[in-house]
């Protein structure tokens, strides 16, 4: 045990004496969690809108001025008829066409209106469904307050009620930023410890500690420990800033989000002293975790919905640990789900953890 | 009869078709001071990590310490102390941070661990450079903190890879000096070296040649045999014949 604090207390010794480390830990997080969540918000602003009004009436106005009202869209004025407007739309000017059929007004008092028509660009696929969905939202509110108003009945025109639950503004960055935090360990818990050990290896001085009889586990502890404290420092720096920038703060418990982020911390930094265990220089580590960490963030998650995903891809996903702590971040972060409800994760988690450090001890090789 | 510290019998390592050490056997007796001759690439490194546990034999048998060099390479690693040709203490701690890492892997009590520290710092002269970065050191001062530090934990034996290499003469006096006061107290060294001068400081050398001990005897027995007035003669006659270079 006391072996075990002497080889944490030189591991932190080494990281403070070096120039690079200690801003890294501290710099990355909050770059990542103010810079990131601004580039990979996916939410579509200012969709360019053409107007063809083909019934100049109260009802066509008002749709008109409600679509102007919000920044989602660029009102790009009106079009005298649909084929304008789709020159306009083929030149790139304006991303979604909204015409409005003559006579709506009075046809939909006489609850038999010709439908709007809306018609997107979708070259661009998410700008084009998500400009689509946002014009459709609009325009169905617009129709349901006039409905209110005129004292209509409902079914006049088919009308959706749209509901996000959990993230009502459908805000990408809410969804975005738990995902962020992930990487955010992914990339350090993964990364520094490979680092550390392949550079003992290259500059020799593992070869001292292999002739001494400390055992391989307080070994291996002695690596994981630095690199797991160091963790649950910066998803802490990273959980402030997003109250503090973004005000987004786990609807549920915190320590859920704690006892996750402690199991898969150890994984990855399992995952990285198994890989530098087995290389022996640095370019061979580097790309090993690479080829991981790549899958990590493409396969499980963090940017795609795992559901989407082909059949056998999502069986592929069952077996990266990312998934797991990504699902446990949401569903706490926007939905406030309980442990007991997430227990599944947890211990898909605790297993991942388990075997990881069971790899990394055994492929410690102090005699070859 | 002497007692051994190290008894090797046809130890043996092969990587592939390559035999690097060929059935080498011999006695290291308690408290010697053995060198451990060779030509570069002779496999003298490979042999000597064998001895420390750091690599598996292929085949023979022996043991070191009273621990059997195929089965007990942990046990082994209690009782020795290395000090490999690559300098190998942590570059960015300070020379006490670096005892007092090897002295908590060697689980030694933190009295014991001050003792220690204070008579080896004063013994080298060090008290005034303790919170020096090991870094910032001369390469002389780093050689002769390196076996300082392979000795902390009182081995029985330590065995020394070349640990006067591109050290200046007064410094390799000094270093030897450290080596006799060691081996005063009863600790076996074994030591390889290039140098032929520090060979005939050594109680018995051995000569590998090819991954083969091709002689083994005090320096004196040796030069008889030979008919020639130094180690050096001794050497180049020994290792004329290899067949193998670096």
């Amino acid at each position: 045990m006391r072996t075990l604090l002497v080889l944490i207390q030189k591991e932190f010794l080494q990281i403070r004496r070096n120039a690079f480390l200690p801003r890294l830990i501290v710099a990355f997080p909050i770059m990542i969690m103010l810079v990131m969540p601004w580039i990979t918000a996916m939410d579509v602003r200012h969709v360019g809108v053409a107007v063809v009004d083909n019934d100049h009436s109260g009802v066509s106005r008002r749709i008109i001025s409600h679509i102007g009202a919000t920044d989602w869209f660029t009102l790009h004025g009106m079009a005298a008829d649909y084929e304008t407007a789709l020159r306009q739309l083929e030149r790139g000017q304006v991303d979604v066409i909204v015409e409005i059929p003559e006579h709506f007004e009075r046809d939909m008092v006489r609850a038999e209106p010709k439908p709007i028509s809306i018609s997107a660009n979708s070259v661009n696929a998410t700008k084009g469904s998500l400009g689509m969905q946002y014009v459709l939202q609009t325009v169905a509110k617009t129709l349901k307050e006039l409905q209110a108003e005129r004292g209509l009945v409902a079914g006049a025109s088919e009308l959706t009620v749209v509901q996000n639950r959990y993230n009502p503004s459908l805000n990408y960055r809410h969804y975005m930023i738990p995902a962020l935090m992930i990487m955010l360990m992914v990339l350090i818990c993964g990364f520094l410890p490979t680092l550390n050990i392949v550079g003992e290896k290259e500059t020799g001085t593992i070869e001292q500690i292999n002739v001494t009889p400390l055992s391989k586990l307080t070994f291996s502890l002695g690596k994981l420990v630095p690199y797991w404290l160091i963790g649950l420092f910066m998803l802490t720096v990273a959980m402030l800033i997003a109250r503090a920038v973004y005000g987004l703060w786990p609807v549920g418990a915190p320590g859920v989000i704690y006892l996750a982020a402690m199991l898969f911390i150890l994984v990855m930094s399992g995952l990285g002293v198994t890989v530098a265990n087995m290389s022996d220089t640095m370019q061979q580590a580097m790309f090993v975790m690479f080829f991981f960490v790549m899958i990590f963030m493409l396969m499980s998650g963090l940017m795609t919905p795992i559901e989407s995903m082909p059949r056998w891809a999502q069986t592929i996903t069952l077996f990266l640990p990312p998934r797991y702590f990504i699902e446990v971040m949401r569903a706490v972060y926007l939905k406030g789900t309980a442990f007991t409800e997430l227990w599944r994760c947890f211990a898909a988690l605790g297993l991942f953890a388990l075997l990881f450090n069971l790899l990394s001890v055994v492929t410690y090789k102090k005699q070859a | 009869m002497k007692e051994t510290a190290i008894s090797i019998r046809e130890l043996t390592k092969r990587f592939g078709d390559f035999t690097a050490v060929d059935r080498i056997s011999f006695d290291v007796y308690k408290g010697e001071i053995f060198g451990f001759l060779g030509a570069n690439g002779a496999g003298k490194t490979t042999a000597m990590r064998m001895l420390c546990g750091l690599s598996f034999p292929t085949s023979g048998s022996g043991t070191v310490a009273g621990f059997d060099v195929m089965r007990e390479g942990e046990m082994i690693k209690r009782h020795i102390g290395y000090m490999s040709q690559r300098f190998s203490l942590y570059d960015d701690l300070t020379v006490m941070e670096n005892i007092r890492l090897f002295a908590g892997i060697y689980n030694l009590t933190p009295y014991r661990t001050r003792r220690r520290a204070v008579e080896l710092l004063s013994r080298l002269n060090f008290l005034g450079e303790r919170h020096t970065l090991v870094g910032a050191l001369p390469l002389g001062w780093k050689q002769k903190l390196a076996f300082s530090i392979a000795t902390l934990h009182s081995p029985e034996i330590v065995f020394l890879d070349e640990p006067t290499g591109g050290v200046d003469p007064i410094t390799r006096r000094q270093f030897w000096e450290l080596i006799y006061e060691e081996a005063n107290r009863g600790t076996t060294v074994f030591v390889t070296t290039h140098y032929m001068d520090e060979a005939e400081y050594c109680a018995r050398v051995s000569i590998m040649v090819d991954g083969e001990v091709r002689a083994l005897d005090t320096p004196a027995a040796l030069k008889r045999q030979f008919a020639t007035d130094s180690m050096d003669g001794v050497f180049r006659t020994i290792a004329r014949g290899a067949k193998r270079a670096e």
